[in-house]
């Protein structure tokens, strides 16, 4: 059997799955299972998603989401990442910060959005703080393992060869925890919109959260689901290209 | 005819060296009463079963351990650095580049950029990789990385090479290839070398002296002068008759140590 037929099949077979169960979906509805005013076919959703992209309402949502999702992604993850580098590097670093991540990373993030409307107002500043605050967690304990799973020779092999703490630091930690470093930027990811969708629930006028929250306590169950998938699709083209920035920032990842 | 260097490398003393693993109650004596005087520009190799301390002692070298009690000295005037080590298993950066990895002893010692980037280009044509210079590590094969490693080494000008069992994972084509080039750069450069390995041969191949240790705690048994001229013809050399008997006398004296090790670990 050539590669070349076997990668065809296994790209049809990741597309069975979703069309498939759309197709299902859609297909009982149109026979009369289940009520069309509360759960609309696919199809319906594919039309208001649509109308709401063409009137640039869908476009404004995702704006807003997208930046607050960046900034609070950019404030989270940099020092988080430099935080795990120090704390693999030096012990009492590891010792002084050690109990206080146990003791914040299990608190649900979206518990802290009333304090951060106290701090921060209703604004987008609440909201960038608590992605930023729930990706740090993720971000500096992968960097952590993966800085201080770095075999031992690549310590041996810097010392020998006269490296600096600041050398060690940049060129070897750094880039040896790297793959580490972009799995907990993957989950960052995911638990930005996680908890930024949540926080749109309440406290806001605008992005994908309110679109969702708004368009249920209006029932209009199609631009809920547009919510939904837009958030979905989002997920998606995001982690396309962080997939495409790891194959470029390391190569020397076998494929 | 090639050129032999007039430049000799680092002079060691070693002397009464001793190294102890542990604190408190278990304590684990690795190497005890190690006295070694290496001559400048000497190939010193070093043979012994597992766990007799070779590598710890080469450690303390590369100041990579400390001892816990003992001197060394080193005299490596002249030199750019005192010593460069070459590992087992290549310890190349896997996300370094050939031509950054070769680089890595000057860029941490902040020689500029344009010299820096002329002394590797010559180090990687001495060991033949210029064409793999914009190569990652995984992209190599295994010979080729400890070629780089050997290039890493050499290019920081070090009075003194310590090797680890640069050659043990090649295959044996390629360990015989890599043999002959480390001698032939040995012989330009005019460096003393100290060599780990549990290999007989590849001591009495290479070497200008083996010497032969034993195990728990790790010392020193005997020091034997290889007699063999140089230049050597690695592949006749271990076909005659001489190399074979000394071969043998060596592998008497290890063979005891072997057993002995073994009769103690049965208890």
């Amino acid at each position: 059997m050539s590669g070349r037929s076997n990668k065809a099949r296994e790209r049809i077979l990741y597309l069975i799955s979703p069309i498939g169960l759309l197709a299902i979906w859609q297909v009982l509805l149109m026979l009369g299972f289940g009520d069309r005013r509360f759960i609309p076919t696919p199809s319906d959703i594919a039309v208001q998603f649509w109308a709401m992209t063409v009137s640039g309402e869908l476009g404004w949502h995702v704006s807003v989401t997208l930046y607050r999702v960046a900034m609070g992604f950019v404030i989270g993850t940099v020092p988080g990442i430099a935080m795990g580098l120090f704390m693999a590097m030096f012990r009492p670093v590891r010792i002084f910060f050690d109990p206080l991540i146990a003791a914040l990373f299990p608190i649900p993030k979206i518990a802290l959005m009333p304090l951060l409307l106290l701090a921060f107002g209703f604004g987008d500043a609440s909201k960038v703080a608590l992605v930023a605050i729930a990706v740090f967690f993720p971000v500096i304990i992968n960097t952590y393992a993966g800085a201080s799973n770095i075999e031992k020779i690549y310590w041996d092999v810097a010392k020998n060869y006269g490296a600096s703490q600041s050398i060690v630091f940049r060129r070897v930690v750094f880039f040896g925890a790297l793959p580490m470093i972009f799995a907990g930027l993957r989950i960052a990811l995911a638990v930005s919109f996680i908890v930024l969708v949540a926080a749109e629930f309440v406290a806001t006028k605008s992005g994908i959260g309110y679109l969702i929250w708004n368009s249920w306590e209006l029932l209009r169950v199609d631009v809920m689901f547009v919510g939904i998938v837009t958030i979905g699709i989002l997920g998606l083209i995001v982690s396309a290209i962080f997939q495409e920035i790891e194959r470029k920032v390391i190569p020397w990842k076998a494929e | 005819m090639l050129k032999v260097a007039e430049r000799r490398g680092a002079a060691v003393e070693i002397s009464k060296l001793a190294k102890e693993y542990g604190g408190g109650g278990e304590r684990l004596l690795a190497i005890t009463d190690i006295n070694l005087s290496i001559r400048p520009g000497e190939f010193l190799c070093i043979v012994g079963p597992s766990g007799c301390g070779k590598s710890t002692l080469l450690r303390i070298l590369a100041g990579l351990d400390r001892q816990t009690s003992g001197t060394i000295d080193i005299n490596a005037r002249g030199w750019a650095v005192e010593n460069a080590m070459v590992f087992q298993d290549s310890g190349l950066f896997p996300w370094m580049s050939v031509e950054a990895n070769v680089g890595f002893g000057l860029m941490t010692r902040g020689v500029p950029a344009a010299e820096a980037s002329a002394r590797v280009e010559a180090a990687l044509k001495l060991v033949g990789l210029t064409k793999f210079q914009r190569r990652y590590p995984h992209q190599l094969s295994g010979g080729m990385r400890q070629r780089t490693a050997i290039a890493r080494a050499f290019v920081t000008d070090p009075a003194m090479l310590l090797m680890d069992e640069p050659f043990a994972a090649l295959d044996a084509q390629n360990r015989v290839i890599l043999q002959a080039e480390l001698v032939r750069l040995w012989e330009q450069t005019g460096k003393t070398v100290i060599y780990i390995t549990h290999s007989i041969e590849e001591a009495l191949l290479l070497g200008d002296r083996t010497v032969v240790m034993t195990a728990h705690p790790g010392r020193i048994k005997h020091i034997i002068d290889v007699p063999f001229a140089r230049p050597r013809n690695l592949m006749t050399l271990s076909a005659s008759a001489e190399f074979g008997a000394l071969k043998l006398d060596i592998w008497r004296v290890l063979e005891d140590e072997v057993m002995r090790a073994r009769e103690e670990a049965e208890g």
